[in-house]
């Protein structure tokens, strides 16, 4: 078992070095912009994955954090000078805020069953979207606004896209590694205990409530810092960032990719993101493509039909059964002889 | 006789109906003692106040002389009240392994490490091996628990009990829906478990011949009310208990089943 991890973790970290490597050969501005949509939608979507696919708490309303993020690091820019200590001071903000009210939400909310507290989150994040859109002193509303970030020292300027392609890179690398220690630790080992069988959990001697609240500050505080990338990343904010489609879009990136696997909605956010691309492209060629959101809708149906599991789930069921196939045949072999 | 669980009045209604109606008696430490009663006679229900899944309406859980009425199931299973359930409750899609290695690590009180990887906690995997060859359930270490077979799952449930390492057992029907093939491997786990010391077994249990074998102590509800305690051979002889359920003459009472709840 752990032969097989190291040898994902090298997986991993190949393909990481690769993808710091692909702008010095393609870094067109489109490229690099769609690339950096993957990075930012892969950590949104893997905060959404702690609670679904790990913990089996589903919402739908963590486009809220997206949000607060997203908002919290374009007025601190805005309001003080587009600096290096601002835009520090608009994560942390961003974070704790994100934090705090995924605490808040957490204890008033989590005790109830699955579909209330699905419907509640819907509710808050909708509040929240009322709220950026009437308080126009601190949002501007439905307009949204523009902001400048730090400019960047000597000639880095110049490759300012870079820059941020790389900086969502790293982040996303490292926040992988960190969920994934977080998944394979004791504490995430009773998660996934939790999505399984909570009467089971509380008979064993653990406490339900403290986990689900420590797991959805993590998914919170992970998912401000999602939005946070994403404002950076296109120097604009509106109150798109509180939709629904947000967490829809999360949900769907989990699903195609594999809930409870991390990586899986890695993959989903690259195929997600590619497929609007392109998809949007073939406009010209016929109307149903500029509607691009119905063909997600087919495949999102198609994918929860013949693959449950998501790409990554799907993959991982195979390469078991396949060992334990050679397995039995080695042990049948061995009888025989 | 020193005892280790004991109630008082203890009585749960659900809407008008009284489940359990004023039950009180002393569970003897470290001894086997056996709950039977026919089908609604309340024995799950009473289980279910003893570790803590439901609060009485009326009346006092004590654990070793300590009222514990108002404690969960967690604190419950944490002082040291553990339990198996009647219809199967394990984790499914987790290995076999796992699920015996989050009794231990509750056991061990490892709840909120985040950082250390899980492999690191080497003793917590040897032990769980060991507990699984203890049931037999070794070769499917690395199964899913769903895909286990209903007399495994009933297995890995005695394993994970066992991993809890608590000092009373509550064991709810272990071998309910099992082939006869299978309850032999069952009740030799179980007699293993009796033998060792500090052991506090209550077992609720449909199948008359285990019972009698096995039981220090027999206590019979009926109806939700308690009807007698004793030694096997004093409630086999019991006119009360012949009458209420046994019914029939003296030869059938060794191979009469009495109902599950």
């Amino acid at each position: 078992m752990i032969k097989t991890l190291q040898k994902s973790t090298w997986v991993y970290l190949f393909t990481g070095l690769m993808l710091v490597l692909l702008p010095f050969f393609k870094d067109e501005r489109w490229f690099l912009f769609l690339m950096i949509q993957i990075f930012v939608f892969g950590i949104f979507a893997m905060s959404y994955d702690l609670l679904l696919g790990y913990t089996g708490i589903v919402s739908f309303g963590h486009a809220m954090f997206f949000g607060v993020g997203a908002y919290s690091v374009a007025i601190t820019l805005d309001r003080f000078e587009p600096s290096f200590m601002s835009l520090l001071l608009g994560i942390v903000i961003a974070m704790a805020v994100g934090g705090l009210i995924a605490f808040i939400a957490g204890i008033l909310t989590l005790r109830l069953k699955s579909h209330y507290y699905a419907m509640l989150t819907l509710a808050l994040a909708n509040l929240f979207l009322v709220l950026a859109e009437k308080w126009r002193s601190l949002t501007k509303g439905n307009d949204g606004f523009t902001f400048q970030i730090p400019e960047l020292p000597g000639g880095l300027e110049d490759h300012r896209n870079m820059v941020i392609y790389l900086f969502c890179l790293v982040s996303m690398v490292v926040i992988f590694f960190g969920l994934k220690r977080l998944t394979e630790s004791p504490l995430g080992k009773i998660l996934v205990a939790i999505r399984e069988n909570e009467q089971r959990v509380v008979s064993l001697g653990y406490k339900i409530m403290p986990y689900k609240v420590i797991i959805s500050v993590i998914s919170g505080v992970v998912a401000s810092f999602a939005g946070v990338l994403y404002a950076i990343s296109i120097r604009f904010v509106d109150t798109s960032v509180f939709a629904i489609d947000m967490t829809l879009d999360a949900l769907l990136m989990t699903i195609i990719g594999g809930v409870g696997t991390l990586v899986g909605p890695i993959i989903g956010a690259g195929i997600i993101e590619f497929a609007h691309h392109y998809l949007s492209e073939l406009s010209d060629v016929h109307w149903i493509f500029e509607r691009w959101i119905i063909l997600f809708g087919i495949l999102y149906i198609l994918v929860v039909i013949f693959f449950p599991s998501g790409i990554v789930g799907t993959i991982n069921h195979k390469l078991a059964t396949r060992k334990q196939r050679k397995k039995e045949d080695e042990q049948s072999d061995k009888l025989a002889s | 006789m020193e005892s280790i669980i004991k109630t008082k009045d203890l009585t749960i209604a659900f809407g008008g109906h009284v489940a359990v109606n004023e039950v009180s008696v002393d569970i003897p430490k470290n001894q086997f003692t056996s709950v039977i009663g026919p089908n609604g006679a309340g024995k799950t229900t009473f289980f279910n106040m003893l570790s803590g899944q439901l609060t009485p309406t009326k009346g006092q859980v004590f654990f070793k002389g300590e009222d514990i009425t108002k404690k969960s199931a967690t604190e419950r299973a944490r002082i040291g009240i553990g339990r198996s359930f009647q219809i199967t409750n394990v984790f499914p899609n987790i290995t076999v392994f796992e699920n015996v290695r989050l009794a231990i690590q509750s056991r061990e009180n490892v709840r909120f490490q985040m950082l250390r990887h899980f492999t690191k906690y080497k003793a917590f995997a040897d032990e769980a091996m060991s507990i699984l060859e203890t049931v037999l359930l070794k070769d499917r270490a690395k199964a899913l628990a769903v895909n286990l077979s209903h007399g495994e799952k009933r297995k890995l449930e005695i394993a994970m009990l066992l991993a809890l390492n608590t000092e009373v057992l509550l064991l709810d029907e272990p071998t309910a829906g099992m082939s006869l093939e299978e309850v032999p491997a069952i009740l030799d786990v179980i007699k293993q478990i009796k033998e060792e010391e500090n052991r506090t077994i209550i077992l609720i249990e449909h199948k008359m011949d285990m019972v009698l074998g096995l039981s220090d102590q027999v206590m019979v509800l009926f109806n939700g009310e308690f009807l007698a305690q004793g030694s096997p051979d004093e409630i086999m002889e019991n006119e009360t208990v012949q009458a209420v359920y046994i019914g029939g003459s003296q030869d059938d009472k060794h191979t009469s089943e009495i109902g599950t709840d």
